[in-house]
């Protein structure tokens, strides 16, 4: 006797289980986008007509799909940089700056190394974009390993010193002197920059974020790290007393987190911008934070949390265009849609930031 | 003395209250009158912290009714509860570490001006203090003081707020001999003023000394309710357990050979202690193989912190640390435990167990070198769950479903998934802290078993507990630690539990009783 | 130091450093009574805008700094909502909020981009205004210059010398404790973070109608941030932050000095002390800051909220 069910049965419970999710994203979700229909109302412009561009521009094109998932590669692995640290209960806020630092790394590689084939330059500036945000976030990560900062705040506080130390380089020592006083590098070479698909925009750190994503996930249920570093998460007290080196995994964790906050900043600097501008970043480190947040740190819950706030960001840049609104209006959405989220949480105590 | 009044002044009538999957109240009535210490007595999970948290406010009862002072009262907080004159000093003080003594007070203070007085505090304090024996310095920070110290100012709140009804949950946990003494004698003073005191305990000997009338729990219900002279020691052990229990049995063995190299070595060893945590000072301790040492001390004179030494969670400022016959002072806590320690601690779900993890899960983590592969890329679960077939068989325990998430697991599960994850690396060294703490006889005695055959097998054992009769029973060498230091080293069969309580508590005449 | 740099480094000092000692003072009365808001930057954007539009509409100061501190504070028990009633995680609730804050303030300044308004006038002190040198540094400033030192001296006052503050303290230290004395965490808590927002609406009004006279999106500049770097750095003490929020504005003015005069030390040097300097701190202090942080809050930090 056949205990499986039919196909037809299989394909039913999915699709119950697609309507289900997508009815809870609707009741939960709906009434910010309401919301915010209501304020574009009161700003004078047609919110339906405003929701139809972003979504002609983003969802119902070819092009305008790529251009959400350009803006998702950077949010994969910013948010990847908190959910790391998370699982041992490391709030990493940083990820704003270790993107800066990784781009910086990245910049100093393009330009110096810029004669090196492309097969060997992109590597890297890979590899130096991770070991810049690495180390800036593995410096949080020793302060909290002997006990002196939470890492909390030096991660918060280091983000702005790490965009002060970028616009340094960039009116100083990087300056661009062919771009007069325009405070920017000079342009990468073509070997530095990021190979795309299909004359999109879309990049090859699309590849390095899911791979990312997948040995995330993989590590963290395979192997002897992953389960040491659940035993932290799970009870640190235990952990210790189990032999398990807390420090240790304080201080790679934070580095291998802000490498992937690093490693964005490499593939935007590399792909999308060609040289390095104090404006590299509209807030990716902390959007990342907040969909690592949504998420759980949980690699499928991250990959719909980027889709929707990469369709945000960019609905900004549209509306900007179409209804002549601050671009910064997005944010208001992103804000109503986290709201959305944190009024509805039944806070299980423990609770991670990622 | 003032004779207690006939009409009580707190009378509950049914009280009820479950929580998922326990009924922790089941019709339970109480009376207490002013002028009287009335006991509320039983083992662990009986339910009489319940009954009292229902009487300040902190839970609501499913059913039944409290009258105070003869009219219904409805209690639906500590806010209410208060401003009804009950007051409740719980286990876990609810003081403020960071404020001082007079500030934790006046925030219990029920008419507050807006703008506080200071000085009229600090005087109002010294008063009642004086009155009934609780002296503490207003304006030091609590942090700063003893744990006696800062029950007394949890008492002084009560009475400063007014309260007439002082519950206290197990007031004499965290005391010294001396100092459950003087809270006896402040309990005389509040009884000839004719407060209402409940406490909450259960040991006998507190209740049969302090005492007017005593009401014994059982599972959630009253066994009976009965006056001091009515109560002997059996009848309240029988109507606390429901069965007289077995006696318990001394264990005798030979002393171990004194050539055989020691399994531990701690020479002159000291450690500097983290804030309120007490430091060890020149500790000279050695466990020799197939021997027992108990540690007697009341908890918080340096258990822990030596156990965390032995581990070597905690680094010796001083002193040198050998173990297996090699200098293991700088040695990291996952090199110690491969070497042969086990570590059971106090309270497994805090320490020992991660909730999150499977009970397989948290075996492997026990030694995750031994069953890492391919250079931690992959985990043998194949080999975890053999190991710890084989040892349960071994030691005769049972082992929970390898498969359940631990935190849903009972106290006595968790502390069987910790033994046997210890034992299954065949240790050489067992660090056991209070094992049989919490547990039922059954289990208890399971455990102690347990360590007996360890000894037999050449295992050291380095026993810390609270029960001296437990203790007296099990150890070959017995030592007392008190504020860190060795007060002294015996064999329980030269001495005697008076003579160690002398010493738990650092009192002088402990060299003249223990000869 | 020359007396005109002097002068200028002063007079700096105490026009930046006021907004930035607005805003700490409030987020110290969140911190101490358990919760941090990392939008503090949204709160200070939204006084800001508020002020300023309210003014150019009505055409009065006094109204817009009014308006500010309503705006800052509404927009505060928005975030409170969040974190008491709905017990949301504080950091999340916090950056959603500055994303809000950055948005709405974008939105509702858009009209306003780049319009310069006389804002709030100078208050000169009568007879101290005249003194040579310290009159102009010290006593000729806007009211809200004037009046920020009394209100940390009030915040001071109110955390340790009377009953709400006591409570507002407890429940900063332990919620557990405070609800067992009879008070009502929550309560408390709102209470303090509406607090909070009308001081950081304040901080905004001053950025808006006194130091820039203008508005221009997000203007702030990462002062909120900065806030709560200070707040830390004065071990969450009221009448500390001052020193805190003057050695903030004192960089910012030395920076623009230095422009000013072609010296090349850089400015981004000189902006990154205060974070610096906090971090600095905490390393200093080691283990002893733990005693200096309300134990609640440390929770928030550990990730054991």
């Amino acid at each position: 006797m056949q205990r499986a069910a039919s196909p037809g049965v299989s394909l039913l419970r999915a699709g119950q289980g697609t309507a289900v999710g997508l009815l809870r994203f609707v009741v939960l979700f709906g009434p910010a986008f309401v919301v915010f229909a209501v304020v574009l109302l009161v700003a004078g412009k047609n919110p339906m007509k405003a929701y139809a561009d972003i979504f002609s521009a983003t969802l119902a094109s070819g092009y305008g799909f790529s251009e959400v998932l350009v803006k998702m590669i950077p949010l994969l692995l910013t948010a990847l940089a908190v959910a790391i640290p998370s699982r041992i209960w490391l709030i990493n806020v940083g990820g704003e700056g270790q993107l800066y630092i990784g781009a910086l790394f990245a910049t100093w590689g393009a330009l110096t190394l810029a004669d090196l084939p492309r097969w060997a330059l992109l590597p890297i500036l890979g590899a130096l974009g991770f070991v810049g945000g690495g180390l800036w976030a593995a410096l949080s990560g020793v302060l909290r390993a002997r006990g002196w900062v939470s890492e909390t705040i030096s991660t918060l506080l280091f983000n702005y010193v790490a965009i002060l130390l970028v616009n340094f380089f960039v009116f100083g020592p990087l300056k661009d002197p062919e771009s007069a006083n325009y405070p920017q590098s000079a342009q990468f070479v073509p070997a530095a920059t990021l190979p795309t698909f299909f004359g999109t925009r879309v990049h090859f750190g699309l590849v390095l974020a899911v791979l990312a994503l997948v040995i995330y996930a993989l590590v963290l249920s395979r192997t002897r790290w992953g389960l040491e570093m659940r035993a932290i998460g799970g009870n640190v007290e235990a952990a210790r007393r189990s032999g398990i080196p807390i420090g240790w995994y304080i201080v790679v964790v934070m580095l291998v987190g802000g490498g992937m906050a690093g490693l964005a900043g490499m593939t935007e600097v590399s792909a999308i911008q060609g040289r390095l501008r104090p404006s590299l970043s509209p807030g990716y480190g902390f959007t990342g934070f907040l969909i690592s947040w949504m998420a759980g740190g949980r690699p499928l819950g991250m990959v719909a949390a980027a889709v929707l706030l990469a369709i945000i960001t960019a609905g900004g840049d549209i509306l900007q265009m179409t209804q002549r609104l601050p671009g910064s209006v997005a944010s208001i959405l992103m804000a109503l849609v986290l709201f959305a989220v944190l009024a509805r949480r039944d806070r299980a105590r423990g609770e991670r930031a990622g | 003395m003032r004779p207690p009044q006939p009409e009580p002044m707190v009378t509950m009538r049914g009280i009820t209250k479950s929580f998922p999957g326990v009924l922790a109240n089941d019709h339970v009535d109480l009376d207490v009158r002013g002028g009287e210490v009335h006991a509320l007595l039983g083992e662990n999970g009986a339910g009489k912290s319940t009954l009292m948290k229902v009487l300040y406010g902190f839970y609501r009862a499913d059913s039944g009714e409290i009258r105070l002072r003869g009219h219904p009262a409805h209690i639906r907080s500590p806010r209410d509860a208060r401003e009804l004159r009950i007051g409740m000093v719980f286990q876990n003080f609810t003081l403020i570490p960071g404020m001082t003594v007079a500030e934790n007070i006046a925030l219990f203070l029920p008419h507050l001006p807006a703008l506080l007085d200071k000085g009229e505090i600090a005087a109002r304090i010294q008063e009642v203090s004086r009155r009934y024996g609780l002296n503490v310095d207003p304006s030091a920070e609590v942090r700063q003081l003893s744990i006696g110290e800062q029950q007394k100012v949890e008492v002084l709140k009560l009475l400063l707020a007014d309260a007439q009804v002082l519950i206290l949950d197990e007031p004499t946990r965290v005391l010294a001999p001396h100092e459950i003494e003087a809270l006896f004698q402040v309990f005389t003073n509040l009884r000839r003023d004719g407060y209402a005191v409940i406490f909450i305990t259960h040991k006998l000997h507190e209740v049969l000394a302090c005492a007017d009338r005593i009401t014994v729990m059982r599972r959630g219900r009253v066994a009976a309710t009965l006056a001091r002279g009515e109560a002997t020691e059996g009848g309240l052990v029988s109507l606390m357990f429901g069965t007289v229990p077995a006696e318990p049995r001394f264990y005798r063995s030979a002393p171990a050979g004194e050539t055989a190299a020691p399994l531990l070595e701690l020479r002159q060893v000291s450690t500097r202690g983290e804030g309120a945590s007490p430091s060890l000072h020149g500790i000279d301790l050695a466990i020799l193989p197939g021997e027992i040492v108990g540690v007697a001390g009341v908890s918080g004179n340096g258990q822990r912190e030596l156990g965390d030494v032995v581990l070597g969670l905690e680094r010796c400022s001083r002193g040198t640390k050998r173990l297996f016959g090699h200098d293991a002072t700088r040695w990291s806590v996952a090199r110690i435990r491969a070497s042969g320690l086990a570590y059971i601690p106090e309270d497994p779900l805090a320490m020992a167990v991660v909730p999150a993890l499977t009970v397989r899960e948290n075996m492997a983590l026990g030694d995750t070198p031994k069953y890492a592969r391919h250079g931690g890329f992959s985990m043998d679960w194949a080999s975890v769950r053999t190991d710890i077939a084989r040892t349960a068989e071994r030691i005769a325990l049972n082992l929970p479903p390898l498969e359940a998430v631990a935190g849903t697991l009972s106290g006595g599960n968790l502390q069987r998934v910790v033994i046997i994850r210890e034992m299954a690396r065949r240790p050489r060294l067992i660090i056991a802290f209070y094992p049989t703490r919490g547990l039922d006889v059954l289990s208890a005695t399971a455990t102690r078993e347990l360590l007996l055959a360890a000894r037999g097998e050449g295992a050291g054992v380095l026993l810390i507990s609270e029960d001296l009769g437990e203790l007296f029973a099990l150890s070959d060498r017995l030592v007392v630690l008190y504020r860190g230091r060795i007060a002294g080293t015996f064999r329980p069969q030269q001495t005697t539990m008076n003579a160690v309580g002398f010493l738990m508590t650092g009192s002088p005449d402990a060299h003249a009783a223990s000869g | 130091m020359s007396a005109p740099l002097l002068v200028g480094v002063v007079l700096g000092a105490i026009a930046s450093g006021t907004a930035v000692l607005y805003a700490t003072l409030g987020e110290v009365i969140g911190e101490r009574a358990g919760i941090v808001n990392l939008g503090l930057e949204g709160v200070m954007l939204m006084g800001a805008v508020v002020g300023f539009a309210t003014t150019v509409e009505t055409g009065s100061a006094g109204f817009g700094v009014a308006a500010a501190a309503l705006a800052g504070g509404l927009l505060n028990l928005v975030f409170a909502y969040l974190v008491i009633s709905r017990r949301a995680n504080q950091l999340a609730s916090g950056l959603a909020l500055m994303f809000c804050g950055v948005g709405l303030s974008a939105l509702l300044g858009a009209p306003y981009v780049g319009s310069r308004i006389e804002g709030l006038n100078e208050i000169r002190l009568p007879v101290l205004s005249n003194l040579p040198v310290a009159g102009l540094m010290l006593f000729t400033h806007d009211l809200l210059v004037f009046l920020v030192v009394p209100v940390a001296l009030v915040v001071w006052w109110v955390l340790f010398f009377t009953r709400w503050g006591l409570a507002l303290r407890a429940v900063g230290e332990n919620p557990t404790a405070a609800y067992a004395a009879g008070l009502s965490p929550m309560i408390v808590q709102y209470q303090a973070l509406l607090l909070a927002g009308l001081l950081g609406g304040l901080a905004g009004a001053h950025l808006s109608l006194a130091v820039a006279r203008t508005w221009a999106e997000w203007m702030t500049a990462g002062r909120g941030f900065i806030a709560v770097a200070l707040v830390i750095f004065s071990k969450w003490h009221p009448l500390r932050a001052i020193v805190g929020a003057l050695l903030f504005g004192g960089a910012v003015a030395l920076q623009l000095q230095m422009q000013a005069r072609g010296v090349p030390i850089s400015s981004f040097l000189l902006d990154m002390l205060p974070y610096l300097l906090s971090v600095g701190v905490l390393i200093l202090w080691g283990g002893t800051r733990r005693h200096a942080a309300p134990a609640s809050l440390g929770r928030v930090f550990r990730g054991t909220e």
